[in-house]
């Protein structure tokens, strides 16, 4: 078969995919990892059970996006793939056990045979939600790095996995804001004003410190013509948190008004972030070392698996719009039929 | 211990670990379509309660076996890292197509199945059941795609050391691939009709006379005693397939250490592959040629045609051993089940008990043949093109080991919280069978739906 495209654009496109699906992954899995790390902050059994009918319908496809963009890593640039994989080997055994714990822990309580032992699965599910999302900030700290060595290195490491952890918690809270209501939507919104500042600040660590980092990285943002073209996302991001400090301090609206522009706007906050590392790292798919050409498979491959998901794509958009229609407004406690 | 008897090791473990779980799902999920099409039909309660019973089996099952291929989709690249890069454009949008066509569909319309009944027609819900079933299928069609390949590889050239696809028609109908596939969705069916009738006799055996349990336990026998037989034919073809083009991994099953006619069926024996010799031997004379070549004088190709090229003979002759020997047992069990469903209408207690003993039958003989397969497919990991040492990555063996340990304490755990779990609620199963309505949480029992309520929405 040969490739319909040039050769150049099929790894563009492929390094597109697969940022789509890592940050439908970021903003999906985040809101349910966030749910499962405020679980343990609230008292009743209850509003629990409720937390989790909240995401239940949603996170089994919702971790689907992390397979597809690993997979795309995997199949598009095997190259790096290997190289990211094995230098993050120990965080990402250690998600995949938290993820592992967390999914069982989900179907395990449900079907607990008494209170104290839906108990403790409610707790390996925090731990596994809380662990998973370490981890990633963690790989997100070391890669943004492009796998430095060093304490300076492990600190930032440490300060992107504590991070990331509060920003899932945030868009969790965010979401529980949507999805219930009455105490436990008054509870998520303390929890999602307590959670905004510290994801402010984290979003202007990272920024802050991979230029500094990378002198290609600094001249892409402030020499001329990149600072005019890359300016609208700090001002757009500033904007969206001051929106959304403001929202969350009036909140509850009357009638319930606006309960799902938190989550939009935190998704918003999500996806300029990743723009911004996008914009930072591209053309590198391996910071400063590896650019998605030098990486790539062979393009034959590369088309016959871009014709395949131009159909496929779409419908799995249409179907998942189907089932998040199916499972909209507020959340209902959970039953199997 | 070498990193790559270790990275063998965990992805044997890992893989062996994820397979019991699609093992189950894919012929479930349809088992599960059948009750809510009988519902359907004939409008009979019992279908639905047995559909709310085996719809939480599944609903843990795909669970634990979406995490546990999450893992595998990451030990892909990090335990094998050269087979990407020596056939990753083969294996890549197999892998790919995989992901694009069956996971989304199948997660997307698990939500729908599990918590949507009351939230969409019956009509809806039945065809979310379906392309659930659909999914798990096609999921495992693109897997056996892939892994056919890796036994029987066509349609590709190589080069510059890197395998390209030359035709993927022939890659995806690759000559092993229909035998394999057939025998993966039967041995799936297999496991699925022992389970069914396994926890239903439990239930039965524990007092619970609830019609849905009956209903399971029949569907379970007639299932049983269909497939059982079918699974046993579709084997013997895919072992001449194998024999055509694989004839080391036949050598090895039978431990036929030499190329000769008259070869007899070893039943039992101690291969000893430092005297190429067999010890403690009990055959039947000429069985193997029999069977092989349809003739008492058929030519088998023996071990010393692949010396120092074949697979470890001791753990694919005893791995296929305990495969059949499950089978045969299956077949018995499932034909003596129906003779007596079919004649007395009920099954006498010491059948129940063995149906019992059986409920995971299936996932022994699973496994077993997927050792057959795939220890006999040793020393390649490609058949021809790749070798499973090329193929190993650049960890070192403390990084292996310590996330190896990891693994096995979890899968351990859940192994034995799963199992524990599917008791629990087939003997939570007949509490709630009495208690009509409340309890509408995730932590209830089954059968605790309010009936009339449900009715009347499936009518709507």
């Amino acid at each position: 078969m040969t490739p319909f495209l040039p050769g150049d654009w099929l790894p563009m496109i492929f390094a597109g995919l697969m940022a789509v699906a890592i940050l439908a992954y970021v903003v999906l899995d985040g809101f349910d990892l966030g749910v499962g790390i405020l679980l343990e902050t609230v008292a009743e059994e209850h509003e629990r059970d409720r937390m989790i009918a909240a995401i239940g319908p949603f996170w089994d496809a919702n971790e689907t996006w992390l397979v597809l963009g690993v997979g795309l890593l995997l199949v598009a640039f095997p190259v790096a793939h290997g190289v990211i994989l094995t230098a993050l080997y120990m965080p990402v055994a250690i998600m995949l056990v938290a993820l592992t714990l967390r999914g069982v822990a989900f179907e395990f309580r449900a079907k607990a045979r008494d209170a104290a032992h839906k108990r403790r699965w409610d707790r390996w599910f925090f731990a596994g939600s809380l662990i998973s999302a370490l981890a990633q900030g963690w790989m997100l700290g070391r890669y943004v790095l492009g796998f430095a060595e060093g304490w300076a290195a492990l600190g930032f490491a440490v300060m992107a996995a504590i991070g990331l952890a509060i920003a899932y918690a945030f868009i969790g809270a965010c979401w529980l804001i949507w999805r219930t209501e009455g105490a436990l939507q008054a509870h998520a919104i303390a929890w999602a004003r307590h959670a905004l500042w510290p994801v402010a600040l984290g979003i202007l660590l990272v920024s802050a410190v991979t230029p500094l980092v990378s002198a290609r990285i600094a001249a892409r943002w402030f020499d001329w013509p990149g600072i005019v073209m890359l300016a609208p996302l700090p001002i757009l991001t500033a904007l969206l948190v001051f929106g959304l400090a403001r929202l969350l301090a009036r909140m509850p609206l009357a009638e319930d008004a606006w309960h799902d522009i938190p989550f939009w706007g935190g998704t918003g906050l999500f996806v300029l972030f990743f723009a911004g590392l996008a914009s930072s790292f591209f053309p590198y798919v391996v910071p400063e070392r590896l650019t998605i050409w030098e990486s790539a498979s062979a393009p034959e491959s590369l088309s016959i698996i871009l014709a395949g998901a131009i159909f496929v794509l779409p419908v799995i958009v249409l179907y998942t719009v189907f089932a998040w229609r199916v499972f909209g407004g507020k959340a209902r406690d959970l039953t199997y039929y | 211990m070498e990193p790559i008897l270790l990275a063998r090791i965990q992805f044997a473990a890992n893989i062996s670990f994820h397979i019991l779980f699609p093992t189950i799902t894919i012929a479930l999920g349809w088992v599960l379509l059948f009750f809510k099409l009988r519902y359907v039909g004939t409008k009979n309660e019992a279908w639905m309660d047995a559909y709310r019973f085996w719809v939480k089996v599944f609903a843990l099952s795909f669970a634990l076996g979406v995490v546990s291929g999450i893992t595998m989709s990451f030990q892909f690249g990090t335990n094998w890292p050269g087979f990407m890069e020596k056939v990753g454009n083969i294996a890549g949008p197999l892998l790919a197509y995989e992901v694009l066509t069956a996971f989304f569909l199948e997660a997307t319309f698990l939500g729908i199945m599990l918590f949507g009944f009351k939230r969409v027609p019956g009509w809806v819900h039945t065809g979310a059941t379906f392309l659930v079933a659909f999914g798990t299928t096609m999921s495992a069609f693109w897997i056996l795609v892939l892994n056919s390949w890796m036994h029987t590889p066509v349609g590709f050239e190589m080069r510059d050391g890197v395998a390209h696809a030359t035709d993927w028609f022939a890659i995806v109908f690759n000559p092993s691939m229909p035998y394999r596939l057939s025998h993966m969705l039967t041995a799936s069916g297999l496991t699925v009709a022992f389970l069914l009738a396994g926890i239903s006799a439990w239930r039965w055996l524990r007092g619970d006379r609830a019609e849905g349990v009956r209903l399971g336990l029949r569907t379970g026998i007639v299932m049983a005693a269909l497939l059982a037989p079918l699974q046993i034919v579709l084997g013997d073809l895919h072992g001449l397939n194998t024999l055509e083009h694989q004839p080391a991994k036949v050598a090895a099953m039978e431990a036929n250490w030499e190329t000769r006619g008259n070869v007899p069926l070893v039943l039992f024996a101690l291969p000893d592959e430092a005297a190429r010799e067999n010890r403690f031997e009990i055959a039947i004379p000429n069985g193997a040629s029999l069977i092989l070549r349809h003739e008492a004088a058929g030519v088998v190709p023996g071990l010393n045609q692949f010396e120092g090229n074949h697979p470890p003979v001791a753990p694919v002759f005893f791995a296929f051993r305990i495969m059949v020997g499950i089978g045969v047992l299956m077949l018995l069990m499932g034909w003596a089940g129906a003779w007596y469903l079919w004649r007395r209408g009920s099954l006498p207690k010491l059948m129940l008990r063995g149906f019992v003993a059986m409920s995971f039958a299936g996932w022994a003989a699973t496994l077993a043949g997927w050792y057959v397969t795939e220890i006999g497919r040793q020393p390649w990991l490609v058949t021809g093109v790749l070798n499973t040492a090329q193929a190993a990555g650049p960890l070192p063996a403390s990084s292996i080991g310590t996330t190896l340990a990891m693994y096995l304490v979890l899968y351990t755990a859940l192994m034995v919280a799963y199992i524990a779990t599917i008791f629990r609620l087939a003997h939570a199963g007949r509490a709630a069978d009495k208690v009509d309505g409340v309890m509408l949480k995730p932590g209830s029992a089954p059968g605790d739906a309010t009936r009339d309520k449900m009715g009347e929405e499936l009518t709507a």
